[in-house]
């Protein structure tokens, strides 16, 4: 994990956010009948998340020092998983692309099935059939943008340059659809994950919502809004609504909830959730939002993931109506709880509001209506945290809790980044957005341009 | 406290509404600093929701002004306004959402009350004198939009009169001298807010002025109440002043102010307010809201008599006066009770309304206004001593008989009981619905899907067992078959083979003569061809001219 971070941060400092184009680009020839390339390469749209997949697995695998089982396979499939998520967020080749997209499901499989909960058989084989026939979907997508590209090629940057007939895109955008939406995962395509989550061991609950999750949306920006423009445009309400049912409906079954985790998971479909309304935007505020979201929603559900571990390796229980009174039993936890509870209802100063805010000033322009809609997500996601913070913080204090320790210096260690990274991000957004606003200012310039 | 100065310098709404949003996290904190009381974790989340529900007004208001006026500064709103672009009036009910919310009006009112369960200070501090005031201050900020726009005055009047008749009508009957104040709060920021609606900017702002002063000495008087006898319910209290005579003394003062006698700040101000609503022609506002001033003087004074004087009704209580470090403070806070209201008086040539409004107030004397204004105070105070010094039976004896009247007071309009009904469990219930509905319908068809795939594979799995396959072993059984039957030719006798090779030729000619040449030409040509070939191949006779051996 070491040499993952300090290769990040060597990209990271020479990455060169005001150019457009892909950069740190490599190349090889792979399968030559086919015209496949090994390419990788990055730019605003996907350093962003490559930074985010190095930060969360980095610290992730701090937190699996708790994993006492068989941890030499976990952490050989463990690396395993951060190669097929690192090689998804920088292939420029659809084939490479969709093989690491497929890579990504093997590990995870495992670490789920393996070291996962009560229910973890169930959930891991849910988990790997649906987004495995979501993403065979999405492969017929590509394959069918092959044969219709001339000359025939998997390469993103020239799959982009071709136009493609309007019922074309639609078709392909809607295959690509079913295989990102799987993974967002966007209403109703949303239920392997709370099971996932909730039988998965703490880091990989952390991986998933952190990193996993942004793959799919990650592809929405990536190939369908760049190479199928028309489609997407005409696709926007049926997104907006999408999005707009999944933050509302998410809420409200995350208030529904007594097991903290499903909570978590649930909040991350209503999160999720802005970030597809900012894509239907189509406006430099929407998209730049929805970008926002992306990361700010990786480093706060990371976060509470990883406090809802910190307090199953002590009580070994999740039910929320079984705690009250921790705040007196564990401060520190419960600050640190307390924070990011508000970062990810949307407190203003910390990065959630930041992301919010975008997307729901670009979605304005677009809609009143879903902005109305998500803006009701907003007050139900103050209603399930402060409901959460309640019940497991404040009020009396069991008895049966009396001796629980604080949390401890390591699950600190994970945390912190994290909070410096929210208070970061939501008192001085602009550093960050200016790694990403030039490129999807020449997204929407390249989309706009297709349109007229 | 960083966040209300912020708030106040902002000079734009996106600053504006974040220095809001974290004043409003800083009083969620404070209401629930007793966190390990049920009630006061439970007062804490109210009051964070139900200001965050105004809150998203004033989000969606900011938005909508940022898109259609294309302006979030202060400063430019003025312009904005100007351009007349024709989706901004609804930002001026929309930014009212967020007043509305925080500054506790109807029908957001709800959590005011309940946030008393903070400490007491803090209660003076922001519940009471200038966090709820901030709201009020947002209408102020944003005057240019409202008065643009004169669909929208009506309805924050309204609003603002609702509240404070309403509030004061509940402060009657409240029995808990916190949440007596509490009511009166909501009350008094009604009538600012119904200054702003009368087009009175200077006057709400004035009221808001004074009000914190006199608010805050009777906050943190009642704490000091609270600490010196430790009981909140003023059933239990009386005859305290002879043992703390400064809290006391300046609880008077503050009441006094509130009730409007003058020439305390109270007076000036409610004044004012009234004057607007009179010169403005809206009768019933000016009715309503001096009733509610008469009801005002009543119920303060019905708290200050029944706390400190009368005889005390419950001997366990031991009151003993407060130390200097409590009592110094009420001081200074009841000196501005009495004294802030002059900078706005015709004694100082209403010298705040100008600065405020930037232009000489010219504003006439009304002495009916006055008079009256001053007639409630006095009669609100009589009525209250009649009441609860001379005729202590009395309440009991009105409660009785205006039973009906005297409940909606005491369950405060029920308000909260319907929201629980109307909203809170609807929307938990909706919760648990949706997720059955969930786990049911859209997992289940998830799952469903699975095992109909499974089912499928079974159907198919026969069938790939029971068809398929017994094709293959057709063939496989139907090759053997045939292996038996042509079995039988091997017989490896030579006599055999040739019987079967002459019945074959026989057969065979004897077929060739009964049908004749002529009907299978093609067959007969290649019969010919072929035996031909076999003859020229296997037999090089003599007679093939075209065979390769041949010389």
């Amino acid at each position: 994990m070491a040499v993952v971070s300090a290769l990040t941060f060597a990209a990271f400092l020479q990455f060169d956010p005001n150019q457009t184009g892909f950069q740190l680009v490599e190349k090889a020839l792979w399968i030559p009948q086919l015209n496949v390339y090994y390419l990788l390469g990055t730019d605003g749209i996907s350093f962003p998340m490559v930074v985010l997949t190095a930060l969360i697995s980095t610290l992730a695998s701090i937190g699996s020092f708790s994993i006492q089982r068989r941890e030499k396979e976990y952490y050989c499939l463990y690396l395993f998983l951060v190669t097929g998520m690192m090689g998804t967020f920088l292939a420029l080749d659809m084939i490479l692309f969709y093989v690491f997209w497929e890579i990504v499901l093997v590990p995870m499989y495992f670490l789920i099935g393996i070291w996962g909960g009560p229910r973890k058989e169930y959930a891991a084989m849910k988990f790997f059939l649906y987004t495995f026939a979501g993403s065979l979907v999405m492969l017929v997508g590509i394959l069918g943008m092959y044969f219709n590209s001339t000359p025939h090629t998997f390469n993103l940057m020239e799959l982009a340059e071709n136009e493609f007939s309007f019922g074309f895109q639609k078709l392909v955008f809607l295959a690509l659809f079913i295989g990102f939406a799987v993974k967002v995962p966007t209403f109703p395509f949303h239920t392997w994950l709370p099971d996932a989550h909730v039988e998965a061991p703490t880091p990989i609950s952390v991986i998933l919502a952190g990193v996993l999750l942004k793959m799919g949306t990650y592809g929405f920006f990536r190939f369908s809004f760049p190479i199928l423009p028309d489609a997407a445009y005409w696709f926007r309400p049926y997104l907006a609504i999408l999005a707009a049912i999944g933050i509302v409906y998410g809420g409200f079954v995350a208030l529904a909830q007594t097991d903290f985790k499903k909570m978590v998971a649930y909040s991350s479909i209503s999160h999720m959730g802005f970030v597809l309304l900012g894509l239907a935007a189509f406006s430099t505020n929407g998209f730049n939002g929805a970008m926002l979201q992306m990361f700010s929603h990786g480093v706060i559900t990371g976060a509470l993931f990883l406090l809802v571990g910190v307090i199953y390796d002590r009580a070994h229980t999740r039910d929320m109506n079984a705690f009250g009174g921790l705040n007196a039993q564990l401060p520190v936890y419960s600050g640190l709880l307390v924070f990011f509870s508000l970062a990810s209802l949307g407190l203003p100063g910390l990065s959630g509001f930041v992301s919010e805010f975008l997307v729901l000033l670009g979605s304005y322009e677009y809609s009143k209506i879903y902005t109305a809609f998500a803006c009701l997500g907003i007050i139900l996601a103050a209603s399930y945290l402060l409901f959460m913070v309640r019940r497991v913080l404040l009020g009396p204090l069991n008895p049966q809790w009396e001796s629980l320790p604080d949390i401890n210096t390591r699950e600190i260690v994970t945390l912190v980044p994290l909070l410096i990274i929210t208070l970061g991000i939501g008192l001085y957004p602009r550093y960050i957005l200016s790694f990403f606003v030039p490129t999807l200012q020449q997204l929407l310039a390249n989309i706009g341009g297709a349109l007229a | 406290m960083a966040a209300m100065l912020a708030l106040v310098i902002a000079n734009n709404y996106v600053q504006y509404f974040m220095a809001w949003e974290v004043m409003g996290l800083c009083s969620y904190l404070l209401i629930g600093f007793y966190f390990h009381k049920d009630s006061a974790a439970n007062a804490a989340r109210k009051a964070f929701l139900t200001t965050r529900v105004g809150d998203v007004g004033l989000f969606l208001g900011i938005m909508t002004l940022f898109v259609t006026g294309g302006t979030l500064s202060f400063t430019d709103l003025p312009n904005a306004v100007q351009t007349g672009a024709p989706l901004l009036w609804l930002a001026a009910p929309l930014i009212f959402c967020g007043t509305i919310g925080k500054s506790a009006q109807f029908p957001l009112h709800v959590w005011l009350p309940d946030a008393m369960e903070g400490p007491t200070p803090v209660s003076a501090l922001i519940h009471a004198a200038t966090m709820v005031a901030a709201g009020v201050y947002l209408v102020a900020r944003s005057f240019v939009l409202f008065t643009s726009f004169p669909v929208v005055m009506p309805w924050v009047m309204g609003v603002g009169t609702l509240t404070a008749f309403m509030a004061a009508y509940i402060a009657l009957t409240a029995t808990d001298i916190k949440k007596v104040l509490a009511f009166s709060t909501i009350s008094q920021l009604g009538y600012m807010v119904t200054a702003m609606g009368l087009g009175g900017m200077t006057a709400g702002t004035f009221h808001l002025m004074t009000h914190a002063f006199f608010k805050a000495l009777l906050f943190l008087g009642a704490g000091s109440v609270i600490h010196g006898a430790h009981e909140q319910d003023i059933r239990e209290l009386g005859g305290l002043f002879s043992k703390m005579k400064q809290t006391g003394a300046t609880f008077v003062i503050a009441s006094l102010a509130i009730a409007g006698i003058p020439p305390l700040s109270g007076f000036w101000s409610k004044d004012e307010i009234l004057l607007e609503a009179y010169e403005e022609g809206h009768y019933l506002v000016y009715g309503v809201l001096l009733l509610t001033a008469f009801m005002t003087a009543f119920y303060m004074f019905r708290l200050v008599f029944l706390t400190f004087f009368g005889k005390p009704r419950n001997p366990d209580i031991h009151a003993h006066e407060s130390p200097a470090l409590m009592t110094i403070p009420l001081w200074c806070l009841a000196m501005g009770a009495i004294l802030v209201g002059l900078p706005g008086s015709p004694f100082m040539d209403h010298w705040f309304q100008g600065f405020l409004s930037g232009a000489h107030h010219g504003g006439e004397i009304n002495g009916m206004v006055m008079g009256s204004s001053v007639a409630a105070g006095v009669l609100g105070i009589g009525l209250a001593a009649v009441l609860y010094l001379l005729k202590p039976q009395w309440p009991v004896a009105i409660a009785t008989t205006f039973r009906p009247l005297y409940l909606l007071s005491v369950h405060q309009f029920w308000i909260d009981d319907i929201y629980a009904i109307l909203i809170l469990n609807p929307f938990q219930g909706l919760g648990e619905f949706l997720f059955g509905f969930d786990r049911l319908v859209v997992d289940g068809l998830v799952n469903s899907s699975v095992t109909a795939m499974q089912r499928m594979s079974q159907i198919q799995s026969w069938i790939d067992r029971n068809i398929v396959d017994s094709i293959v072993n057709l063939t496989g059984r139907g090759t053997v078959i045939g292996g038996d039957l042509l079995k039988l030719f091997q017989t490896g006798s030579t006599q055999f083979y040739l019987l079967i090779t002459c019945l074959s030729v026989l057969a065979f000619l004897s077929f060739e003569l009964t049908t004749g040449f002529q009907e299978l030409p093609l067959l007969r040509e290649e019969f010919y061809g072929f035996s031909s070939f076999i003859l020229d191949n296997i037999f090089p006779a003599p007679w093939g001219s075209n065979h390769p051996f041949a010389p």
